[in-house]
């Protein structure tokens, strides 16, 4: 087999990520003299930020695998006015350095964008690497602007987001290589306001990164048998789209949520709580890693066997409906 | 070194003033950091009043060297600084000190408070902090000096040896790093704790430059660590600089020294009058 390939179960047309962040920076900062780009071990030799070092030895800066040096030293520089982005895998960003992001980043208010990598199950290198509780630590904390993208675009729209209004921000984004979701990036992203990419009123999905696309793909499928999903984008859980659950759940009666991440502290939770401080007992399935930590193996497949991928969507939906 | 003894005398008179008042000012909020800031009080009152660059009555002057304070419970002293320097009266101190719609924290808010540089407390987190601030100084070309002031105790946290190899990777000769090395920490001396062993080893083989102040509550020997201060040059790229004061916890105070229970406490006004005689002894170049 030559090289791995993930094995979404549909095949949209596919970026990574994780080099549209350098190339939306290269661009910002030829423009903008007081960005920084801040890595941990995260510097490719001949990759886009190889080539930004050489180009900005001043101002790309590598902290080798210390996580804490880089997010306090982020913050730092931030202090002295410079706005921070910071890149590396969100597992041992969000964990290693928890203190740093809450002290240093969201109590001080300091502009710097964590944008954590290989969200979820998707590093592949079992649990040291997943990034399960990350969302929960992140939408935690005060002052946090928490992002999870659904794809490349998204991920570019939302640090374009950061670059013009920087404050304490977490991007999370999967490994690479995942299908695009959204075909163009003129589909009105905005920080704070999720996206219904397919309507209907039977049952509501809402999914966070990649539970997005398996929303939208779900919603698809089950539309051919009549059965009409509204599926939801919640690419940001801080702020949440308060107004847009409410509706879901006034308009359509059941909620299922789709993440990967643990589900009993991340987006699931986010709208179980709007769901009971709004009254609204509706029916309600929370679809993620369960209290555990997850199976070896590629993403796709522990998606599968965790129920929370496209044909685990469909068949929930059908129990619940 | 030779140092200008009318200088000498008047940073010990003021070191002298602020302890008095570090005494007046536990007498009135009760319970506050003692240990600690007494035992740094020399070289804080040095550099504030004469070594750094930094104007009380423009503290936010964009040129100004910037102080950040690791050790967050040291608020104490800088809050009596401050106030000395007229920044804010003793009685908004005492009011509003650790109450709810209060300024003055146990550990410093910079948003309450614009003249600390950053909000702290949480120990570790001083020295990744300064690193950044002077890689950004660095990158800005804004030539003023980062100093960042630790205790020991808190070296022990890793977060601080992740900072000295990255500051020694990007050679930052606008970065001085102040231990206050007064060898007790929370509960007991640190070299029972947690042994540091030898501080000027390790800072040397992580690529530094080390300075060892062998009494730091000593004002001749401050002033004359202080004297080798780096210029102010952003671009300087060469060893950052390590100064190690090797001080007394509790300094000044006889009955509170090198007793590790006077981190934190309060004084009644027996205690009081005793702090202030132990002081006014400790006086060695000042006043006659």
């Amino acid at each position: 087999m030559a090289g791995f390939v993930f094995n979404f179960d549909i095949m949209a047309p596919m970026m990574r990520a994780r080099d549209m962040v350098p190339i939306t920076l290269m661009e910002a900062m030829e423009k903008n003299p007081n960005i920084m780009y801040w890595v941990a071990d995260g510097v490719t030799r001949g990759s886009i930020g190889a080539d930004m070092q050489e180009k900005w030895p001043d101002r790309v800066m590598d902290t080798g695998i210390a996580e804490a040096d880089l997010v306090g030293a982020a913050a730092g520089a931030a202090l002295s006015g410079k706005i921070c982005v910071c890149q590396t895998f969100s597992c041992f960003m969000t964990m290693r350095a928890t203190d740093q992001i809450l002290l240093d980043v969201a109590y001080n208010e300091t502009p710097v964008c964590l944008i954590g990598t290989h969200g979820g199950v998707t590093s592949g290198g079992g649990p040291t690497h997943n990034a399960m509780q990350d969302i929960a630590v992140m939408r935690d904390m005060p002052n946090m602007t928490v992002v999870v993208a659904a794809d490349a675009n998204q991920c570019v729209l939302a640090l374009k987001d950061f670059l013009n209004n920087p404050r304490p921000m977490f991007i999370r984004i999967p490994q690479g290589d995942e299908p695009l979701v959204y075909a163009t990036d003129d589909y009105g992203f905005e920080v704070g306001k999720s996206v219904t990419m397919v309507d209907g009123d039977d049952i509501t999905v809402i999914g966070t990164g990649c539970g997005a696309l398996y929303a939208k793909n779900a919603a698809e499928e089950l539309a051919k048998e009549g059965i009409h999903v509204r599926a939801i984008d919640m690419h940001t859980i801080k702020p949440l789209d308060v107004e847009v659950i409410i509706k879901a759940a006034k308009e359509t009666g059941k909620i299922i949520t789709v993440e990967d991440h643990e589900k009993s502290c991340g987006l699931g939770s986010s709208v179980a709580n709007v769901l009971a401080e709004n009254g609204l007992g509706i029916r309600f399935k929370k679809l993620g890693i369960p209290d555990e930590f997850a199976k070896l193996g590629y993403a796709a497949e522990i998606h599968g066997y965790y129920g929370y991928d496209t044909a685990g969507i469909i068949k929930v939906v059908k129990e619940m409906l | 070194m030779s140092v200008d003894m009318q200088l000498v005398k008047e940073l010990e008179n003021k070191a002298t003033d602020i302890r008095k008042m570090m005494i007046d000012y536990v007498q009135h909020v009760g319970v506050a950091h003692l240990g600690g800031p007494l035992s740094c009080l020399d070289v804080s009152v040095a550099l504030y009043y004469h070594y750094m660059n930094w104007e009380p009555k423009d503290f936010k002057a964009p040129g100004r060297d910037r102080f950040i304070l690791s050790k967050g419970h040291n608020a104490d002293l800088l809050y009596n600084i401050f106030c000395d320097m007229g920044l804010f009266s003793k009685e908004e101190i005492y009011s509003e000190y650790n109450h709810l719609n209060g300024r003055f924290g146990q550990h410093p808010n910079r948003f309450y408070l614009p003249m600390f540089e950053v909000s702290a407390g949480s120990l570790g987190h001083g020295l990744p902090l300064a690193t950044g601030y002077a890689v950004g100084a660095r990158a800005s070309g804004d030539n003023y000096r980062v100093f960042c002031m630790t205790g020991d105790g808190e070296l022990d946290e890793g977060s601080n040896w992740e900072a000295l190899m990255f500051a020694a990777k990007q050679q930052l000769g606008n970065l001085i790093l102040i231990v206050d090395k007064n060898q007790i920490m929370g509960t007991g001396f640190t070299e029972v704790v947690m042994p540091l062993l030898s501080l000027e080893d390790k800072f040397r083989s992580f690529g530094w430059d080390v300075l060892t102040v062998k009494d730091g509550n000593d004002m001749i020997q401050v002033c004359e660590a202080l004297e080798q201060l780096p210029e102010r040059n952003c671009q300087s790229k060469k060893k950052p600089l390590a100064i190690i004061f090797n001080t007394i916890k509790g300094y000044g105070v006889s009955y509170m020294e090198n007793t590790p229970s006077w981190h934190l406490g309060s004084v009644d006004d027996e205690k009081a009058v005793e702090a202030y005689a132990s002081i006014e002894s400790h006086r060695k170049y000042g006043k006659e």
